[in-house]
């Protein structure tokens, strides 16, 4: 990841993290200032949903042409993802105890957001079952399609489609119910563009760390198997 | 080129933002209005240590990004020198 594109994550975070809770917000009744949670709740969905994106991006990737580099992507995006959506998980449970009532009310968006984090842990329980390297990927690439799948509609239209007490939800568009204006508009994108960035950053150190593991594994190994070799004097 | 580490720069870079801010900080007051805001936390409330909190909290992860961003080099450049010498 390039030096620049740290360094405006970093610029808009510091903005949007100072701007987020100084600026003027609409004056709403129930929930007054935590109107600004807006600006660091919703982040966390969308930037999960974009790593999400990435993740299966890669998984249809490796179906096409299977590389252990293109796996590696896949889970590494997935994971910083699922960090991310339980951040806007916990989040959503404290701005949900101090306007809804309770942290948790079964409501169609908490419900569905619950399942949809479930589906993807699911999918590292399916990878931490599988010994053999081309299986593991190959099949959990199958299902990391499935979980994007299954995600949408429990995130975005199951919710539309009942009532629920979450903004966007009982077919209300998602910012109408706060009024979102332009100001908010300001703070709520750079904050989107910052912290999916970071996450990028994540996922991108991840895979880093990883692909050396992995390098310094596949040395070992071969040492292994030239010693073996020289042990047998097969050389 | 030896310039000095991004945790240092960006701790730099934010306690001049927070200077900017209490430099430009406002005076104004608007009148009461029906629902209840943090009007006066944030004309003298001391909204602007909790601004110092977050941005103290977000520099630290993102100086602990970047010192795992270093790790993570050293590693792939440590790597690098072991294969080529095998």
């Amino acid at each position: 990841m390039k030096n620049w594109v740290k360094l405006v994550a970093i610029i808009l975070l510091v903005y949007v993290h100072t701007a987020g809770l100084l600026m003027e917000v609409p004056r709403l009744n129930i929930l007054n200032e935590t109107v600004r949670a807006l600006y660091f709740h919703v982040p966390m969905w969308f930037g999960m949903v974009l790593l999400f994106l990435i993740s299966v991006y890669y998984a249809i990737r490796y179906l096409g042409k299977p590389d252990p580099a293109t796996d590696r992507m896949s889970v590494e995006f997935a994971n910083v993802g699922l960090v991310f959506g339980v951040l806007g998980m916990i989040t959503g449970m404290i701005w949900a105890n101090y306007t809804w009532g309770a942290p948790w009310s079964q409501d169609p968006k908490q419900i569905g957001a619950g399942i949809a984090l479930l589906v993807y842990m699911a999918y590292f329980v399916l990878r931490g079952s599988l010994e053999n390297q081309e299986q593991r990927a190959r099949l959990s690439a199958v299902y990391n399609i499935f979980a994007f799948a299954a995600m949408i509609p429990l995130l975005f239209i199951i919710p539309r489609m009942n009532n629920s007490l979450h903004p966007g939800s009982g077919g209300n568009p998602g910012f109408n119910a706060y009024d979102l204006d332009n100001r908010m508009r300001l703070i709520f994108y750079p904050a989107v563009v910052g912290w999916s960035l970071v996450g990028v950053w994540i996922a991108n150190l991840r895979i880093r760390f990883k692909t050396v593991e992995e390098k310094v594994t596949d040395l070992e190994n071969e040492n292994d198997l030239t010693s073996q070799v020289l042990d047998k004097g097969l050389h | 080129m030896k310039t000095i580490s991004p945790a240092r720069f960006l701790t730099r870079a934010c306690i001049k933002w927070v200077l900017l801010l209490l430099a430009l900080m406002p005076a104004t007051s608007t009148t009461a209005q029906t629902p209840e805001m943090a009007d006066g936390m944030r004309a003298d409330g001391k909204i602007y240590v909790v601004v110092v909190i977050v941005l103290v909290i977000l520099a630290g992860l993102i100086g602990y990004l970047f010192s795992l961003d270093r790790k993570v080099k050293k590693l792939e450049a440590l790597l690098k020198e072991k294969s080529a010498a095998k």
